[in-house]
Order: structure tokens, then C-alpha cells, then sequence
């Protein structure tokens, strides 16, 4: 129990995706000018990537490992979750509109991002049992929300700053993760 | 020496299979669109300025297409063209609505006494939080250009006596302005009106001439002189009927006795 628990934290606090790891740039800099955006944003890849973890773990150790084609992982996975993202969005947007409204709209934009490949590349690389990487993938997905919404909330509060002119918009938003980003290097230390 | 045929094997396994469950998916789960909705959209200005009550302008072609009960002239911006144009695709009957454009119903600006120094955030909606802002008189404009932030065709500037200028060549009567003003002092007027009041104080007469040399004072010169009676002094400011005032009169002789010029002939 202590161990996923473990693994929980750490996906979500120390080994941040965004902010110490680095991925999932392009949509954390492109959402987090809007906080319900963001809410909505972070929602869509955690399930995203908790679903697709599962069938990338399925895929790896029943096909991809008993032929020792270990060196596919990537393309297959590539493969994956973009077609998956397109299965959950077709069904979703049929069988509950309500939530198609909510946060349909993000689904297109991580078909193929990085951070939602990385979390089952990851999970077969470390070579975790499927429950494992069904927690390793919720506590990043979180860890993802949490960095983005910790982003939107101080964009949002930005808006009202008197930014030099140099520094508007994008500027003063990589000066502002990067600070994000050393706050949460503070985690670092705890395991 | 088996590895390539199991790479290929592999890799067209895998595609296949997700392939043929998104073509099965996208069979199961299909979605009928109507294709007259994205032809009303082409129509449409996209300014996605909102005017029509609608999110966007993809939203308004869905309910116009769909709802008989939305009428088709909704679009403020694409004017009577779009409109008649969305009533054809949609088979309804168009009736074109009025051109408008935003008024600004305020001469202050800097004819306008300071009451105070507001030191803070440049947006009208945040110096009204504290004391209404620093104008002396609590109707006007606070001259920090919200509305011009709020214009989606660049219609509105900040002109030198710190007021907004409306550019009536580029404003559609959108009406974005006139919602995000904190003062209320945005209408919509006619093209074809003849005269605005251009001042919003209810103020008493020496109150408001002490704000504001600009300010209507509630005199009543204007209702005394006008031969039609299209203006009334209400609550200390004089509202023109445009009704009135568009269908009986020809020369205006109510700006000419203003002694505060707070009404004004419109020109267009």
C-alpha cells in the first residue's frame, strides 16, 4: 500500500511532468491563460492517459514483449493513443454530449502529445505491474491538472499586473514557470 | 532472421486493428450533421463578437439551422447582406434590422473635475470598485478604455480629451462595448437619429455643472425649444424620444440652446 502511495506522490509532486520533467509544454503554455480552460484540460488527459496506459500495458506485454520487439515500443504507442484519443472522442461525443461539451474540445489537441505518450512509455520502461501503472498514470495526469491550474490561477492574477512591454504575454509566462518550476524542484528531497 | 517479417507483421497488426475499430467506431457512433449548418457559418463575419446571444458564430449557424424560432437577422455586425443571405439558406423570412452604432453618452473627458488621484490597476471596471474612480462625477466616463479593449472591430479609440471615439465606419452595432462599460454610458443609436444627449448625470443641475462643464443640468431649454415635444428632462437629463425626433423635425433647434452643449446634433 505505502508503495503506491509512494508512487502516487511522486508522479504528482516530485517527479512533476510539467514543471520538473518538462513535457506537456505546448498545451501548458497554450491553455493556462483560461482556468476553467485549464480544469477542463487537465481532466481530459488524466483519464486520457489512465485509459491509454492500460491498453499500451496490454499491447507491451502481450504482443510487443513475448516477440522481443522491445524497439517498437514508440511507433506502436504513437500508434496507440492517437487512435485512442479519436475512439474516446467519437464514443464520448455520442454517448454523453454533457461531457463532450465539458472537455471534448481538448481531446484533439493531446491526440498526440508528448506527455500522454511518455506516462505508458514510461510505465513499461520501469517495468511496473498493470496497477502500478494505472497509478503511476492518474498521479501524473493530477500532477499535470495541478501544474496547470497553479499556472491559469497566476496568469489569470497577471492579467491585472503592469508587465513591461517586452515581457507581455508568453514572456513573462516562461519567467512565471520558471519560477513554478525551482518551487517544485523543493520536492525533490523527499524520497 | 524472423525479426523483419515480425516488425511488419507486427506493425500492420497493430494499425489494422485500430483502424478497423475507428472505422467501426465512427460507423456505430456516427454523428449526423446538417451541411447547411457549416454554409451559414461560412456566411457569418466570425468576428465571434457575440451580439447575436450566441457563444460564436458556429453557435448561432447551429441554432439558426435548427431552430425555426431563431430568426435569421440576429447577426448585428453582417447587417442586412447576411442577413438575407442566412434567411435564404434557411428558408425564413428576413426582416433587416436597423443599422446602429455605439454612442458614447459623455462629454467629460478631461472637461471633467478629478475628485481624486486613482492609483491602480488602468481598467475602468477596477477604478469604479474604489469610490467610482476619480472622476468628479459619478455617471461619466472614467476614460480607462474598456470599451475600447472591447471592440472586436477596432472601432473604438481613446481620443485626446479622454474619451472614447467611436469610428461609425468600422462600428457594427455590436453592442460588446455597451455590455463591458462599467458607467452604462455606451448605447446603441439609429444612423438615421438627429440628436443625442451626450451626458448621463442625474445629478442636480449645480452638482453636475460643478463635476462637469460639459454636463446636461437639467434645464429643460432644449424640451422648451423643441416644437414637437420629442425631448423630456427626467431625473435631471434630458432624453430625446428618437422616434419623434427623426420623423417631425428638420432643423434641431434644441442643440443651439443648450448653454452646456450636452446635446448634440449627430453626424454621421
Amino acid at each position: 500500500m505505502a508503495e503506491y502511495f509512494t508512487l502516487l506522490v511522486g508522479a504528482v509532486l516530485i517527479n512533476n511532468f510539467v514543471l520538473t520533467k518538462f513535457l506537456g509544454l505546448c498545451i501548458f503554455f497554450g491553455i493556462s491563460k483560461n482556468l476553467s480552460a485549464s480544469v477542463g484540460m487537465g481532466m481530459a488527459v488524466t483519464s486520457v492517459m489512465t485509459m491509454s496506459s492500460i491498453l499500451a500495458w496490454i499491447v507491451y506485454f502481450f504482443v510487443l514483449a513475448p516477440f522481443h520487439l522491445e524497439f517498437l515500443t514508440t511507433i506502436v504507442f504513437v500508434v496507440l493513443t492517437a487512435s485512442f484519443v479519436q475512439l474516446l472522442e467519437l464514443v464520448i461525443k455520442k454517448q454523453a454530449p454533457a461531457l463532450y461539451n465539458m472537455w471534448g474540445i481538448y481531446l484533439l489537441l493531446i491526440a498526440t502529445n508528448c506527455i500522454v505518450l511518455a506516462v505508458p512509455i514510461l510505465n513499461v520502461e520501469n517495468e511496473y505491474s498493470l496497477l502500478k501503472s494505472i497509478v503511476f498514470a492518474i498521479g501524473s495526469g493530477v500532477g499535470f491538472a495541478l501544474a496547470l491550474i497553479l499556472m491559469a490561477s497566476l496568469r489569470e492574477k497577471l492579467q491585472y499586473a503592469d508587465v513591461p512591454k517586452p515581457l507581455e504575454g508568453i514572456g513573462i509566462a516562461f519567467i512565471l514557470a520558471g519560477m513554478l518550476s525551482l518551487a517544485f524542484l523543493g520536492f525533490s528531497g523527499m524520497m | 532472421m524472423n525479426t523483419p517479417f515480425m516488425i511488419v507483421a507486427v506493425l500492420v497488426g497493430v494499425g489494422a486493428f485500430f483502424g478497423l475499430v475507428l472505422a467501426l467506431a465512427n460507423k456505430k457512433f456516427a454523428m449526423e450533421t446538417n451541411p447547411l449548418i457549416e454554409e451559414v457559418e461560412d456566411i457569418l463575419p466570425k468576428g465571434q463578437c457575440g451580439a447575436c446571444g450566441y457563444a460564436g458564430c458556429q453557435k448561432y449557424a447551429e441554432a439558426v439551422v435548427e431552430d425555426p424560432d431563431v430568426p435569421p437577422n440576429l447577426c448585428v455586425p453582417g447587417k442586412a447582406a447576411v442577413a438575407e443571405q442566412v434567411a435564404k439558406l434557411t428558408g425564413k423570412h428576413a426582416e433587416a434590422a436597423e443599422p446602429m452604432y455605439a454612442h458614447i453618452n459623455c462629454r467629460g473627458g478631461d472637461a471633467c473635475r478629478n475628485k481624486a488621484e486613482y492609483e491602480g490597476v488602468a481598467d475602468c471596471a477596477a477604478a469604479k470598485l474604489v469610490m467610482g474612480g476619480g472622476k468628479a462625477c459619478k455617471y461619466g466616463c472614467i476614460g480607462f478604455g474598456n470599451c475600447v479593449k472591447a471592440c472586436h472591430f477596432h472601432a473604438l479609440s481613446m481620443g485626446e480629451n479622454g474619451l472614447p471615439v467611436v469610428n461609425t465606419k468600422l462600428c457594427t452595432g455590436c453592442g460588446a462595448c455597451a455590455k463591458t462599460c462599467p458607467q452604462n454610458i455606451i448605447s446603441l443609436v439609429s444612423f438615421e437619429s438627429k440628436v443625442e444627449v451626450a451626458c448621463s448625470s442625474h445629478d442636480k443641475g449645480a452638482t453636475a455643472r460643478k463635476a462637469c462643464g460639459n454636463a446636461c443640468i437639467g434645464c429643460g431649454m432644449c424640451m422648451r425649444n423643441c416644437p414637437h415635444q420629442a425631448i423630456k428632462i427626467e431625473n435631471n437629463l434630458a432624453v430625446v424620444d428618437s422616434t419623434i425626433c427623426r420623423a417631425k423635425c428638420a432643423q434641431p433647434d434644441c442643440i443651439l440652446k443648450c448653454p452646456t452643449k450636452a446635446i448634440r446634433e449627430l453626424i454621421v
